[in-house]
């Protein structure tokens, strides 16, 4: 079907998510949307699929006006959408979640006939090449495979268009090749696809036609054969980016981070990291690259402190380390975490309080158990001009901030010290462009100071233009250290995918050998 | 509840090292196997506990089980000691919560035979009490599974008993309809839920606050309207119980028969209940659609189910389970209202909820458990224990805490229990 | 799942480098708004939620009425009338036993005292995300022990004997509110239901003391305990009236609680814990310790209205004596916002409501449970401000933090 989004308006308070959008999908089309975080894209697919109602505009199926009041009505008129963070209940089967809100009922009371939804389920995974279990729990199935049931969700709704909203972001390169195989075969069978990403590479590899968000409007449409990366990267912000941080090479010194066969346990009693060993030295930026669920998490939390070890030993400047937080940060440790609603600030402390979250206990903040709210105030004014933290007033609440302020207060917080060990886990996840520059700009300070950087990042842009040295992670051990130089995508995405380049090559061999043998 | 446990259990105790559940459960059993030795065995010699069998009316009539009392203490100890080296030494892993079951049995007829040493015990009326006991919490618990599997958190269970007691007593008096009143305390019920659904899914009021909220006022309610309408006007305070419905010919099997079958109304009410919800639950769309409403919200949401509704409808029908139970307090039970009469049952419900995985079943098992709980200390303060009978009323309670103590961690709430949902 | 966060305020990425935070909204506003423009803001809410609940309350007194009920069908206006002239009567009776006369004055700070402490006990835990439902309990607690060194010890000086007492009461209370934060610290178990339990447990200890021969009272076997010796006595603030010094150990507390909240380096821990224990965590403090400490706090806040109770007024214990204070608690921190000052304030209206209650049922037979609904109404307006917001339309700001602590039953 033709789907087209016409003058389409949505505002929130304080913020208008979506100006104006016009956009049309053809039938049978892969249609990708492309923005930076936050430019609106999953506002306007949210209203799509009847999530939210629009302040204005229309959405026209095959040039008839309709509205979708909410997700049923989407789903009736044939839109599927496989969210960014999947909608999957982890305590049901493969087949109830997808059954779930169009089940097969028989009876008069609705008794389940699972029978029946297990068999069509097995056979669009076979008709689509989609693998999964229909028995299968959500919750042990890994991350590409549960992607593979939302998609089946869909298809089992008998969806003419897809809207996929960021699915690589938890996909090695090889899965991403599987998925866009899938994609082409959808579109080849009638189905459009709109394809919500950031990532500039994959928009030129599968899209027929490209659209461009930036703060809420459409900046253009266009199609790969007509523009380029540093095109689409200027339509996306507004201005040429920097696409590389420049950087002096680094001066490692004295190893101040030391893992040995490291081995820790996830929230569920398996092995997340195993046997692991590595080692960053002062003066140089170690960048921990590899596809979400692979250990990194339970990885930074063993050496910060937030984790127990179930063996092996972790040091730091030469001391062995316990699971105490408090104990690591006084050892000249820095942590920005993965998740800084979560883990890094409290929402409801006031600005300046967050300033303080781990040193409030120390002079000149406290003075034994009674806070000295003067000295805090003055240093949460210092950092606040010095990190360049938009807010009117440091006794704001920290909810009030934006995703990018949120995160320089919490840089702030960390680099004001004099840092041995920087561990950043995911430092500009979810931020515009501008913010991302900042933090990178620091933490290459950081290092030149002479602290030592553990960065984990799934973001391989990332970790290409900050790594000194890129080391792999792929379940719960480190594949392999390289050079900036030999970190290409395509043996990074190998060794994130867990094969070895030098394996494959003897494989590679070994198969040419017994098809010669054969001949 | 085998999958969580199944991940713990996967790694021994052996292999974990330090003070794990396990290893405490295994200290557990063991001292209570030294309690036993210590204390119940301190009988005369030759003494030997009865347990009737009987309930003392018409029928088939079982002879008493005598036996030794201090031999059998010691076998019962014997019994526990060894399950709990065992426990100590290898676990059990899935079937942990079997052994525990096994072990407390053990214990307690340890217990009752040096209770009852050189006399007798009525074990079939402890029973009979037991079962009778835990309707009120079954049906609590019931209301708290019907709300918390859509993801609501509900403690204003007790409220809604207390309110369904007392409109139950005043419609039934009123209209000379035991029915009528039991119709009026499930529309009770279902009111005070409507307002809990309300102020906790519209207005977004903290949940365990509104039913804290709640609670108070319904107390504060029937108190007032205790002494301002029924102290002056008893008749609306005097309503006809409910009799005894004998299940012909099934009522014939020893020991069981008399004990479940020979019941009021509200026990068979009881036992439909947890069959129907449990098969809703787990064997329909219904039941589907509710569960994942209160694992995963937004999923639900997004393929076209109405959360709020689901919510809404929830609550109340919780609300009248427990209208429900309350109704068993006045026309099931003593027969006439008084202020504050559920005495906390409604919280212990909801512990059985907890402790029974929040599965209909599950959850009459553990209101068992504390039904028994509170039957043995209301026969024990007849009985010659050297223990004030203030503790013995204590035990409901304690058993309680180590029951909400003890399993945290092994039984999983639905994901989303207790958390609002906001739309977009 | 990637694990984004969501922002709470959407896409205000969308804003980048160069704006501000953004600003609420300005809006319309409704005609009480305006005319109260002059009134603080935080007292709005409180105040229609009192207004309304006394009007539910009104309608309350008139329906259950027998009077009123049979006169309805012949004479709907007379009745109504005598339905209104029994409001009038109920709650100028209310109004003049609260603070008609110095009399009045004093018995308001006398109900007051005990509800200020609880109330702040309760509202220490609310700051540390837990909800001390056992307020009631720790205040047995704390009245048992307080009352067993007030009558155990002969011949002790006051400035030792008073305060030792005092000390007992708040270290029982104190005991009391340990146990399930230790609980909850350990195995996660969830302080509703282990406090909860807890209250029954110490009604029914209460009961066993109070027959115990050390305990009770010579020459009686009903269940009341010993006088406390006179040195132990809390002194009355004026001759003939019945206030004493536990009104200002209640200002103390609350100064003491002021401090620890804003002023304290536990205090912001506790509320760090409360608010977002994850961060509290990588923070490094100890989310165990932290919270054992805030329920030992709040337990002996309690306990130590218990002691004021046994020390100030009844010089001896007997089973019930609190007319459900530990539950009022809740009420009250919630309505002073669980800040010190708020739960003073609302210590205050309640303090005034009870006392009025014993005169107004005197004069007018209405019974004194009337003003636990009134209570319980109030509370529930409070807590939904969203309630009153939406009856009356205002736009009124609510600052607790965040408003919504649950988070089920686990760990």
């Amino acid at each position: 079907m033709k789907l087209e989004l016409r003058g389409i308006s949505k505002a929130f308070p304080g913020v208008v998510a979506n100006d104006g959008i016009d956009l049309v999908v053809q039938p049978g089309e892969i249609h990708a949307l492309l923005g930076e975080n936050g430019a609106g894209k999953s506002t306007l697919m949210n209203v799509l699929y009847g999530l939210y109602q629009p302040d204005a505009g229309e959405i026209l199926v095959d040039d008839v006006q309709v509205t979708f009041g909410d997700p049923g009505d989407a789903i009736a008129a044939g839109i599927g959408m496989v969210h960014q963070h999947f909608m999957l209940i982890p305590v049901f089967t493969v087949t109830e979640n997808v059954m779930l809100g169009s089940e097969s009922v028989k009876g008069p009371i609705g008794v389940l006939d699972i029978q029946d939804a297990r068999g069509r389920i097995v056979e669009l995974s076979e008709r689509h090449r989609l693998r999964v279990d229909p028995d299968a729990m959500i919750e042990d199935l890994p991350v590409g495979v549960r992607q593979r049931v939302e998609i089946i969700k869909t298809l089992y709704r008998k969806s003419s268009v897809l809207v996929l909203d960021e699915p690589t972001a938890v996909l090695t390169p090889q899965e991403i090749e599987d998925l866009f195989e899938v994609m082409r075969s959808l579109k080849a069978g009638g189905t459009s696809i709109i394809f919500i990403t950031h990532k500039l590479n994959e928009v030129l590899a599968v899209a027929d036609r490209i659209t461009v968000l930036r703060r809420g409007k459409v900046v253009g449409t266009t199609t790969p054969g007509e523009s380029d990366e540093a095109d689409l990267a200027r339509m996306m912000v507004g201005r040429p980016v920097q696409l590389d941080v420049t950087k002096a090479p680094s001066k490692p010194g004295e190893p101040v981070l030391e893992v040995v066969g490291l081995t820790v346990q996830d929230d569920r009693g398996q092995a997340a990291v195993r046997n692991l060993d590595v080692t960053v030295h002062a003066g140089e930026i170690l960048a921990v690259a590899g596809v979400q669920g692979n250990g990194q998490t339970e990885l930074v939390e063993a050496v910060t402190g937030l984790r127990p070890l179930s063996s092996g030993e972790i040091k730091i400047a030469g001391q062995p380390i316990k699971a105490d937080p408090r104990r690591i940060f006084e050892a000249g440790v820095g942590h920005v975490p993965e998740d800084r609603l979560e883990e890094g600030l409290v929402p409801g402390f006031t600005i300046a309080d967050n300033m303080v979250l781990n040193t409030y206990y120390l002079k000149p903040y406290a003075n034994g158990v009674s806070l000295q709210r003067d000295a805090i105030m003055a240093t949460a004014r210092r950092l606040r001009e010095e990190y360049d933290v938009r807010t009117p007033s440091v006794d704001n609440e920290a909810s009030t901030l934006s995703g990018g302020n949120q995160q320089k207060v919490i840089v702030a917080r960390e680099f004001s010290r004099p840092l041995k060990l920087l561990v950043a886990a995911q430092p500009t996840r979810g931020l515009d462009v501008g913010s991302i520059e900042y933090i990178h700009r620091r933490i290459v300070e950081k290092r030149d100071e002479g602290a030592a950087v553990l960065l984990v990042s799934t973001e391989l842009e990332e970790v290409l233009s900050l790594g000194d040295r890129i080391a792999v992670m792929f379940q719960g051990t480190i594949v392999d250290i390289l050079e900036p130089a030999e970190a290409t995508p395509e043996r990074l995405g190998l060794l994130m995918g867990g094969s070895h380049p030098e394996e494959m090559v003897a494989d590679e061999v070994t198969a040419a050998a017994a098809e010669s043998r054969r001949a | 509840m085998g999958r969580v446990t199944a991940a713990a259990a996967a790694l021994s105790p052996a292999r974990r090292g330090g003070l794990t559940r396990e290893r405490i459960l295994g200290v557990v059993y063991l001292a209570l196997a030294a309690v036993i030795v210590f204390v119940f065995t301190g009988v005369e010699a030759g003494d030997s506990s009865a347990f009737g069998l009987n309930l003392g009316r018409g029928g088939l009539q079982l002879p008493d089980v005598v036996v030794p009392s201090a031999p059998t203490a010691y076998l019962l100890a014997l019994i526990a000691a060894s399950l709990g080296a065992m426990q100590l030494i290898r676990g059990f892993g899935t079937r942990w919560a079997v052994v525990l079951g096994v072990v407390v049995v053990a214990f307690v007829l340890a217990f009752l035979t040096w209770a009852s040493a050189g006399g007798s015990i009525n074990f079939a009326g402890l029973l009979q009490s037991t079962l009778q006991r835990s309707v009120p919490i079954t049906f609590g618990a019931l209301s708290g599974i019907l709300c918390e599997r859509a993801g609501v958190v509900n403690v204003a269970i007790e409220g809604m008993l207390l309110t369904g007691a007392f409109v139950s007593a005043v419609v039934a008096s009123a209209t000379d309809n035991s029915w009528l009143g039991v119709i009026g305390a499930v529309l009770a019920g279902g009111l005070l839920a409507a307002l809990l659904a309300v102020l906790a899914i519209r207005y977004l009021v903290d949940q365990i606050i509104a039913g804290i909220v709640l609670n108070i006022l319904a107390v504060g309610l029937t108190s007032f309207l205790a002494t301002r309408v029924l102290t002056p006007n008893p008749d609306l305070n005097s309503p006809e119980r409910f009799g005894e419905v004998q299940i012909p010919v099934l009522t014939e099997i020893p020991l069981l028969g008399p004990i479940v079958l020979e019941n009021n109304v509200f026990i068979y009410m009881m036992f439909a209940a947890i069959a129907i919800l449990s098969f809703m639950l787990f064997r329909t769309r219904w039941g589907l659609r509710v569960r994942s409403v209160g694992e995963h919200p937004k999923a639900a949401d997004t393929v076209g189910i109405d959360v709020y509704w689901v919510r809404y409808r929830n609550v109340i029908l919780g609300g009248m389970m427990a209208g429900l139970g309350g109704a068993y307090f006045t026309l099931g039970s003593t027969g006439s209202f008084e202020q504050e009469m559920t005495a906390g049952r409604g919280f212990i419900g909801l512990a059985a909820m907890i402790f029974g995985g929040w599965a209909p079943v599950g959850s009459f098992l553990a209101a068992l458990v504390f039904g028994f709980a509170d039957a043995l200390q209301s026969r024990l303060s007849i009985l010659n224990i050297p223990v004030a009978s203030q503790f013995l009323q204590m035990a409901p309670y304690i058993v309680t805490i180590v029951v909400v103590a003890g399993l945290v961690g092994r039984v999983r709430a639905p994901a989303a229990d207790g958390r609002p949902y906001r739309k977009g | 799942m990637t694990g984004t966060p969501t922002a709470p305020v959407p896409h205000a990425d969308a804003m980048g480098v160069g704006d501000p935070a953004p600003t609420p909204p300005a809006g319309g506003q409704s005609a009480i708004e305006a005319w109260v423009r002059g009134v603080p803001r935080a007292l709005v809410v409180p105040a229609l939620a009192l207004l309304t609940a006394l009007a539910i309350g009104a309608i309350i007194i008139i329906v259950s009425d027998r009077d009123f009920v049979t006169q309805m069908g012949s004479n709907p206006a007379a009745a109504l009338g005598a339905g209104l002239a029994k409001v009038r009567d109920a709650y100028i009776g209310l109004i003049g036993g609260s603070i008609g006369s110095p009399r009045a004055i004093s018995e308001t700070l006398l109900q007051a005292t005990p509800l200020i402490l609880t109330g702040l006990a309760v509202a220490v835990g609310f700051r540390a995300g837990l909800f001390n439902i056992g307020a009631e309990g720790q205040l047995y607690a704390g009245a048992a022990s307080s009352i067993f060194v007030g009558f155990a010890l002969v011949g002790v000086p006051a400035f030792i004997h008073l305060p030792l007492a005092v000390l007992a009461g708040i270290a029982g209370g104190a005991f009391w509110g340990f146990i399930p934060g230790f609980l909850k610290a350990r195995t996660g178990a969830h302080e509703v239901i282990v406090t909860i339990m807890l209250n029954y447990v110490a009604y029914r200890f209460i009961d066993w003391l109070l027959n115990q021969p050390f305990f009770q009272r010579e020459g009686r076997t009903d269940q009341i305990s010993r006088f406390v010796e006179p040195s132990a006595e809390l002194p009355r603030l004026i001759e003939g009236f019945r206030t004493h010094w536990g009104i200002f150990l209640a200002l103390a507390a609350a100064a003491f609680v002021s401090w620890l909240l804003f002023r304290s380096t536990k205090g912001f821990e506790f509320r760090a814990v409360g608010l977002n224990p994850s961060a509290a965590r990588y923070a490094g403090m100890s989310i165990g310790g932290t919270l054992i400490l805030a329920m030992m706090v709040s337990g002996g806040l309690a306990g130590l209205a218990g002691a004021s109770e046994m020390l100030g007024s009844n010089k001896t214990l007997t089973p019930g004596f609190s007319p459900g204070w530990g539950f009022d608690a809740i009420a009250l921190a919630l309505l002073g916002g669980a800040r010190p000052l708020g739960v003073v304030f609302a210590a205050l209206l309640f303090g005034a409501l009870r006392a009025g209650a014993t005169p107004m049922q005197v004069s007018t037979g209405i019974p004194i449970d009337l003003v636990v609904v009134i209570q319980a109404l109030v509370i529930m307006f409070i807590a939904a401000p969203a309630l009153v917001r939406g009856l009356y339309r205002i736009r009124v700001e609510r600052r607790i933090g965040s408003e919504v602590f649950t988070k089920g039953w686990g760990a």
